[in-house]
């Protein structure tokens, strides 16, 4: 039994640790699940299921703004933008992030051509974090189930 | 005659036209002697025509001197001689060739006598004639023989008589007479002729007149060509004493130039330099060309081309030199305007290519800046993670070496953000993005916040001193941001390189520097609508000092006093440099008085306008806000300020905080009744001293309190001076819970009233979750006008403000909060279309009455700087995201 609940908890740190080091999650996730305890257990999942809500919303009414091919709402566009970025910012999407960066770039020289395939690099990106980090939580309820506790994940 | 066909002498013809070519006598004689051909007297009227008669009659006299004198002439009068001499040869040969004829004719005659005589058997004893002539002249051989040729005709003569008869005798004697007379006649004929042959020999082959011939047309040539031309000629004697000179400066007389040098004759520039250059000729014994411009009295400034040979007597020794000069000036004026032109061309082609080579490297500056901004700004946002997260690690339980090694983790990420930070500024000021705002601010507050700020962070026994002289105005215009990160990087610049002593400020007016007066045009310009003072800001500290040779590249970029000092202070030297383009910048300057060991004083020098009530900048709320200002504090004409070192601060960590740590260690406002630093001043504000002791028996800032006094309430109390009793012991009341509480605000009992300002949800579930771990609750405003909402209804103790929101933004709800402070009104915020009920504004006043703490929250952009947020009226800033430790840092400050 304990085997299996040190294999899960190694295979959660090793899982974690890579997404850390391909770029898909930084420090402000540790901040995060530091956040997280026995008042809230579900702290992270819930403000991560909320940020990719949130991006949902927003590609979805970024691309609309995007779609004409004339007069594009830049405003609006950078709006979305910006508030991407806070929320990606916020929960540590670092790759989300990133993207966000240079889709305001974009924005603020009204690159249409350049903000719809960062729209669609963010789209890509979100939702692939959104993949792993479901594999997380998962392994996370193996471990609970299994009677274990989520391990402290050290980041270097 | 050729010399008669002179005409007007030319502009150029200074100098008249005078008679030989040569030297008279090459001996130092007295001038009359070289004068034969002209009268001393006036050169002027000189004519040529009167020359050349003369110069007929002295030709004889000069050959044979010149023949003996001088190479020169010895050759060309070779010539004339051999020309002479072959012609008198030609003659020779000729005579010679007829002799030779005669001879043969006379031989020929004597054989055809001898025949005759032999033929006729003729004996005769008589005596033939003698010739009385020699044989060998020709002339008289040809005499001879035609008296031969005449005596064959009398020989012929017969003597009828018989031989030997007196009769015969008789015959013969009369025929011997008739023969002498005949002889006697002829040889009279012959001397007749031979005087007549003398006299044509004379005339015909003396070489005398046939060489005065050829030199006279030589001279008329010479003349004919000379005579207009601008050219001088002359000759000197081995003591360069003019013993000839032909086309000579016409007012000269002979007199005054022969004999004589030419720096005795002429004054002038050229005049040592051509007398130079003949020495040297005369010297090297080389002919020589040279181009002399002559700057004389007599005729201005003239440039003549100068040739200049030896002359050498037949025993080769030099006597003296010939010289010729032609006057060039106006080609050599043409030739130096056009040298003139080619040269302005070439420097304006050269400075053309450098201009656009100069516009090619801006242009590539600018973009390289341009990326170095994006870079850094692209730098800044992880860094901020790593130094972040180190900060939080930092909080964590940890062995010593753990600690060591992350304290030197986070002041090395502390170095690179500042160093971004820095490079950002400067790229800023450098690209000319910065831009300069003119706000109203108050000198003293800048002051006085500078160095509590700088004290919060002291961890040195320093004193922090600010003295302002009462003649700086209360407010003034001019750009409180940029000024104020000078003043902080100076100040943090003193203290990093002082150890014991003080570090301070020093504000006096003075007169408008010299600098500024030199290009006084823009000044003047606003000086006809505001008055400008000009403040010059002295910040001073008992440091190390700067060595001499070290201050020149002080304010250079990347640049410390020495490599020690960087490896001992580090830093990334650039502070320094932006300090001066900012000051610049405003048009100010910024220099540097240093003694090594004794300490540096940097001293700024800028222009403000005053600002005077009607004044409205641009900034209509903030200006506002200074306007309506109703209670004056006290320290808005307070002049000193000082900050004592607490030793054994509790602020172990120092942890590298973005934003500044506002936790002065003491603050201490000019009053002889706070003794706590035994410091006295003179102050002379009664306010000040009343408010102290309204303070004191408050029970605030006891002597024997050792714990910070946070800048917040600090603040409160001087701005609360004006205020109602009952506001003030409201406060103090607080102000004595909250300096109790700084170890466990956990127990407090008052909780804290937080307003969140965030528009982004998932940034609002974090935040809040931090809050809560923190043990803090707190109200959310989705944007700057619900915050200004609820901070109307309700007494928040602190604002979290992010900066970048939709309908009203950070900044500007932060702006138009400030002025509602000042004010105790929301005009300024209706003003700015916030819905805001008139009715609620009254009953707030004591709440308004209070600075209310607000805190940015900055994603750390170009466009949300930390300066901007300042400037706003935001105390302090937290770097997005939002970790536990930056908010716990902040919170710390800002609530006890």
């Amino acid at each position: 039994m304990n085997n299996v609940v040190a294999q899960l908890q190694r295979q959660f740190h090793d899982y974690l640790v890579s997404l850390y080091q391909q770029g898909f999650l930084d420090n402000q996730f540790s901040e995060l699940r530091k956040l997280q305890d026995d008042g809230t257990p579900d702290f992270v999942a819930e403000v991560v299921s909320l940020f990719f809500e949130d991006c949902s919303k927003l590609i979805n009414t970024m691309s609309r703004s995007l779609e004409r091919p004339e007069n594009v709402d830049f405003k609006q566009v950078d709006s979305g933008v910006h508030q991407l970025k806070g929320s990606s910012s916020s929960v540590g999407a670092r790759r989300v992030k990133n993207v966000c960066i240079s889709f305001k770039e974009c924005c603020d020289v009204q690159n249409r051509e350049g903000c719809i395939r960062c729209l669609q690099q963010v789209d890509y990106e979100y939702k692939m974090l959104k993949t792993k980090l479901q594999d997380l939580f998962n392994l996370e309820q193996q471990i609970l189930q299994a009677g274990g506790t989520i391990p402290q994940v050290d980041i270097n | 005659m050729v010399c008669e066909m002179e005409t007007d002498q030319t502009e150029e013809m200074d100098i008249e036209v005078l008679s030989s070519m040569w030297p008279e006598d090459v001996g130092t004689q007295a001038d009359n002697q070289f004068n034969v051909e002209k009268p001393a007297g006036d050169s002027d009227t000189l004519k040529e025509v009167d020359i050349a008669e003369k110069r007929t009659m002295a030709d004889l006299k000069r050959l044979p001197e010149l023949m003996n004198n001088t190479d020169q002439g010895s050759s060309q009068l070779t010539n004339l001689v051999k020309q002479w001499e072959y012609m008198q040869d030609h003659a020779v040969k000729l005579l010679r060739e007829e002799l030779k004829i005669l001879t043969r004719q006379r031989e020929e005659a004597e054989a055809k006598e001898l025949k005759i005589i032999e033929e006729h058997n003729f004996e005769t004893q008589e005596p033939e004639n003698v010739p009385v002539l020699d044989d060998t002249s020709h002339l008289f051989r040809k005499f001879k023989h035609k008296k031969r040729d005449a005596l064959v005709g009398s020989k012929r003569v017969e003597i009828d008589e018989e031989f030997d008869t007196v009769a015969y005798w008789k015959q013969k004697a009369l025929s011997l007479e008739k023969m002498l007379e005949a002889s006697t006649e002829r040889e009279r004929r012959l001397i007749e002729k031979l005087n007549e042959s003398l006299k044509t020999m004379e005339s015909h082959s003396a070489p005398v007149e046939e060489l005065t011939q050829n030199l006279k047309r030589a001279e008329g040539f010479l003349h004919f060509i000379l005579q207009n031309a601008p050219i001088v000629m002359g000759h000197q004697d081995k003591d360069l004493r003019y013993l000839f000179i032909y086309n000579k400066f016409p007012t000269l007389r002979e007199q005054d130039i022969l004999g004589k040098t030419d720096v005795e004759i002429f004054h002038g520039g050229g005049v040592k330099e051509s007398e130079d250059f003949k020495r040297e000729v005369l010297e090297k014994g080389k002919a020589s060309k040279r181009e002399i411009t002559f700057e004389t009295d007599l005729f201005g400034s003239k440039t003549f081309l100068i040739y200049v040979e030896p002359v050498y007597n037949k025993a080769r020794e030099k006597i003296g030199i010939n010289y010729m000069g032609m006057e060039v000036t106006d080609q050599v004026r043409k030739r130096e305007k056009m040298a003139k032109l080619r040269e302005d061309n070439a420097v304006r082609k050269a400075m053309e290519s450098e201009l656009n080579k100069t516009i090619h490297i801006t242009e590539e500056t600018m973009r390289a800046k341009q990326m170095l901004a994006t870079m850094s700004h692209e730098i800044r946002s992880p860094l901020s993670g790593v130094v972040g997260m180190a900060e939080i690690l930092s909080t964590t339980k940890l062995d010593k070496e753990q600690r060591q090694l992350l304290n030197v983790m986070i002041s090395s990420g502390d170095l690179v953000l500042q160093l971004i930070n820095d490079i950002l500024d400067l790229s800023k000021v450098e690209s000319g993005v910065m831009r300069l705002e003119a706000t109203k601010f108050r000198p003293r507050e800048v002051v006085k916040h500078v160095l509590q700020t700088a004290a919060a962070s002291l961890k040195k026994d320093l004193t922090l001193e600010g003295n302002i002289t009462d003649e700086v105005p209360i407010e003034v215009v001019g750009d409180v941001l940029r000024i104020r990160q000078i003043l902080t990087n100076l100040i943090s610049n003193a203290i990093k390189f002082t150890h014991q002593g003080k570090v301070g400020i020093k504000l006096k007016v003075i007169s408008e520097p010299s600098f500024a007066s030199a290009g006084a045009e823009e000044q003047n310009s606003l000086t006809e609508t505001e008055t400008s003072v000009w403040i010059r800001c002295d910040v001073y500290d008992t440091g190390i000092g700067i060595p001499e040779n070290a201050l020149p590249c002080l304010f250079k970029k990347y640049m410390q006093a020495s490599a020690d000092h960087a490896r001992k202070y580090g830093g990334t030297g650039l502070g320094l440099a932006i300090c001066k383009q900012l000051v610049e910048l405003m048009g100010g300057q910024l220099t540097v008085t240093s003694q090594v060991n004794a300490g540096s004083t940097f001293t700024f020098i800028l222009p403000y306008k005053v600002a005077t009530s009607d004044d409205h900048s641009d900034d209509q709320d903030f200006s506002d806000m200074v306007d309506h200002h109703q209670p004056e504090p006290d320290d808005t004409t307070e002049g000193y300020f000082q900050f004592k070192p607490l030793l054994g601060s509790i602020y172990s960590n120092g942890g590298p905080v973005i934003g500044n740590n506002f936790l002065p260690h003491k603050v201490m406002l000019t009053s002889p009744l706070k003794l706590i630093n035994s410091f006295v001043t003179d102050s002379s504000n009664n306010t000040a001293q009343s408010e102290m002791v309204q303070v004191e028996n408050g029970g605030y800032m006891d002597e024997t309190c050792s714990g910070p006094c946070p800048s917040k309430e600090t603040e409160s109390c001087s701005s609360s001076q004006a205020s109602s009793e009952g506001g003030v012991l409201e406060m103090e009341s607080e102000l004595t819970v909250s300096s109790r509480v700084e170890e466990d605000k956990t127990e407090t009992s008052k909780q804290p009233k937080i307003l969140l300002v965030e528009d982004n949800k998932i940034n609002i579930v974090v935040a809040k979750s931090m809050m809560k771990q923190l043990g803090y609750t707190f109200d959310i405003a989705n944007n700057g006008v619900e915050a200004i909402t609820a901070i109307k209804d309700t007494s928040y103790d602190l604002v979290l403000m992010d900066v970048c929101m939709p309908v009203l933004d950070g900044l500007k709800a932060t702006r138009l909060i400030r002025s509602y402070e000042e004010s105790g009104n929301w005009d300024a915020a209706r003003e700015a279309g916030v819905d805001i009920k008139t009715s609620e504004s009254e009953q707030v006043c004591v709440h308004s009455i209070n600075r209310l703490p607000i805190i940015a929250m900055t994603a750390n952009t170009l466009a949300e700087s930390s300066e901007e947020c300042y400037a706003n009226g935001m105390d302090s800033f937290i770097s997005k995201p939002v970790t536990l430790q930056k908010l716990k840092e902040c919170l710390r400050q800002y609530l006890h």
